[in-house]
């Protein structure tokens, strides 16, 4: 994942590019690593204040809680990082997310035999909805913060005609994804893995990867050197709205049925940004990983179990939650400028 | 003002639209309801122009809304004596919040997506934390004439858009409104012109805060208090800005064409509710006018569609 990055830019810094090879110490310094640190030092922190409260934070229940609970984030954000390497945005995941619950459940209607064109209607809706997002930017030229906000207007209006409540109805084979585990690791857990292998794959190893880490990074530049950038931008907004659909579907397989507001409740938009940025990816695109994104998800995942365990007020989670996603930033910031010097 | 002239065709139209449904609309009365009504968005979309034309966000003006009603709510309860000093609170409240996004977006390079995205997470929290969770307290009738009431037939609140648009307008004619325009287009370039760069963003950052909480007290005095007060204003102000032309990533843009951008968003609000558009599918049509406006827009205007490097918000 480092590679693409580095390749961006040869003249950085010549005298520590061979460090940054081998060197445990050069690689520490990328931001993707040091969210992982930062994790390390979050789980051991809040060890020490859970046993100081007289709890255990490393049980079976908490880390299987972690996994469950970040799992659906952990899909969307990385479909969000794929959008934002290449220099977008994307605000209309969570009622795309709402949306894709209510296609599965409505489509399922408790039926084991529906399963199956249930998950190809949430697959073909939200790549329906990319595809706009995509083509709206890249043809109309349309900011992506307005076109994805618009296009997210668009849902909401949809969502909130047709249904007041929840609806459909998941049959039991298909929540299974929901809650089932096999050992210490939920299937869901396993689904956000699949989709972070797959997403690591595409952009260190496939020339569509390379390729969006260029757009991002310069889109002028990726053009004049014969990258179409508009496809490049489109595919990213399919596959993010594809992401934004598999979490969906998760998310109904929880709920058993599907509703108009699972993803505005979780906030899955701005949350999924901030993890994304959390995990060191460069909100200006370009700069950045998969690998980050997935610790940016476990850490607020963590946050949030500790804080349960400590039974704290849920407002001071988002004070502590705000706060801990500007000084991350900063810190990373501040890394930036030393470099290059 | 030549830019504004797009925006100001669809004003027009729309506003006629609403008078040949509503002919009451063309009266006095009607009209300044209507601005009554738009007041607050103007002035948000005010104060975001800076924040943007600068090349930058402010994510934080709803939360920032909310939190302003809900602290004048619990402060002043139901206390009449408490009006003044509370108000000047709330304007040092709403600086103070713009001075930090400012500080931290400037200072720490923290994109300011995240500074005011986190500052929202961190306004929410800690005003329900502080009020327990639900609004409490409630407005003095003298806080609330501010919203509600009027000197003679002119509504406070249409006097005090005047005074905003107009300082606005002002500010955008002195150096600092052009060096604002010159840091948005071109960071780098500004910088070594001899603009304080950091100064101006920061500057800009309060003007925003500031004008969260004017909005803030106008909207308290109109609608009330509760929890949702400020719901989804920064995204309305945004679009507000940016349907009047005004470029995200800065540099591009007027105030007369931001401030005429709100009142179309707010004129189309009237014109779906009057035309009886069900409230569910209200939102699909401003979805679809917001994004055709911003590109019938943009076929025109040539388009920034990332932020270029050595933009603020490009930092990390």
């Amino acid at each position: 994942m480092n590679l693409p990055v580095r390749a961006r830019r040869p003249t950085g810094r010549p005298t520590r590019s061979g460090a940054a090879h081998g060197g445990l110490a050069a690689r520490l310094r990328e931001p993707t690593q040091v969210v992982f640190l930062a994790l390390l030092g979050l789980v051991a922190v809040g060890y020490v204040l859970v046993a100081l409260d007289g709890g255990q934070f490393l049980t079976m229940e908490s880390v299987v809680g972690i996994q469950q609970r970040s799992a659906a984030l952990g899909i969307v954000a990385i479909g969000q990082t794929l959008v934002i390497l290449a220099g977008s945005l994307d605000l209309s995941v969570a009622y795309l997310i709402s949306l894709a619950s209510l296609v599965a459940a409505e489509t399922m209607a408790g039926q084991d035999g529906n399963i199956l064109p249930a998950v190809a209607a949430v697959l073909a809706v939200s790549m329906l909805v990319g595809l706009v997002n995509g083509l709206i930017i890249t043809r109309l030229r349309v900011h992506a913060f307005i076109a994805t906000l618009g296009v997210a207007l668009v849902i909401k209006g949809v969502v909130d005609h047709l249904y007041d409540g929840p609806a459909g109805k998941v049959p039991e084979s298909f929540q299974v994804l929901g809650y089932s585990r096999i050992g210490p690791v939920p299937v869901s857990a396993m689904l956000w893995a699949g989709v972070a292998v797959a997403a690591w794959f595409l952009l260190s190893r496939t020339r569509l990867g390379y390729r969006i880490y260029a757009v991002g990074g310069n889109e002028e530049v990726a053009r004049l050197s014969g990258i179409r950038t508009g496809r490049v931008i489109v595919v990213t907004h399919v596959l993010c709205s594809v992401c934004a659909g598999i979490a969906g579907l998760l998310l109904a397989a929880r709920l058993g049925a599907g509703a108009p507001t699972v993803g505005t409740d979780g906030g899955y938009d701005l949350e999924s940004i901030a993890a994304v940025v959390l995990g060191g990816t460069a909100l200006a695109g370009g700069k950045g990983g998969v690998a980050g994104t997935v610790g940016g998800v476990l850490l607020l995942a963590v946050l949030d179990t500790i804080f349960n365990q400590l039974e704290v007020n849920s407002f001071v989670k988002d004070v502590v939650r705000g706060v801990v996603i500007v000084i991350a930033v900063a810190v990373y910031a501040r890394r930036g400028t030393r470099r290059p010097a | 003002m030549r830019r504004a002239l797009p925006i100001v065709v669809v004003l027009v139209v729309l506003l006629a639209a609403i008078a040949v449904v509503n002919p009451f609309f063309l009266e006095p009365a009607g009209f300044l309801g209507f601005l009554k009504r738009a007041a607050p968005l103007v002035i948000l979309a005010a104060g975001q122009y800076f924040v943007i034309v600068s090349g930058e966000f402010d994510l934080s003006v709803g939360s920032l809304v909310t939190a302003e009603v809900v602290i004048a709510a619990r402060l002043i309860d139901g206390d009449e004596s408490a009006t003044w000093p509370v108000l000047a609170l709330l304007i040092v409240i709403g600086l103070l919040v713009g001075l930090v996004n400012g500080v931290v977006t400037t200072k720490l390079r923290v994109p300011s997506f995240i500074v005011t995205l986190g500052m929202l997470l961190v306004l929410t929290g800690a005003v329900f934390l502080w009020t327990g969770g639900a609004p409490r307290g409630a407005l003095s009738e003298g806080f609330r004439m501010f919203g509600r009431g009027g000197l003679g037939p002119l509504p406070w609140s249409v006097l005090i858009l005047l005074a905003m648009g107009a300082a606005a307008i002002w500010l955008t004619r002195t150096d600092f409104g052009r060096t604002l325009i010159a840091v948005g287009d071109n960071e780098r370039a500004a910088a070594l012109s001899g603009v304080r760069v950091d100064r101006a963003k920061i500057f800009a950052f309060m003007l925003s805060g500031l004008a969260a909480a004017v909005a803030a007290v106008l909207l308290g005095g109109f609608a009330g208090v509760s929890a949702q007060a400020g719901q989804g204003l920064e995204f309305s102000a945004i679009t507000a800005v940016v349907l009047g032309g005004v470029a995200l990533g800065g540099g591009r843009g007027s105030v007369p064409a931001a401030l005429a951008g709100a009142f179309t968003l707010e004129a189309l609000f009237t014109l779906l509710n009057l035309y009886g558009i069900s409230g569910a599918l209200e939102s699909t049509v401003q979805g679809v006018i917001i994004i055709a406006a911003v590109a019938a827009g943009a076929v025109r205007l040539p388009w920034k569609f990332t932020p270029r490097r050595g933009d603020a918000h490009a930092a990390s």
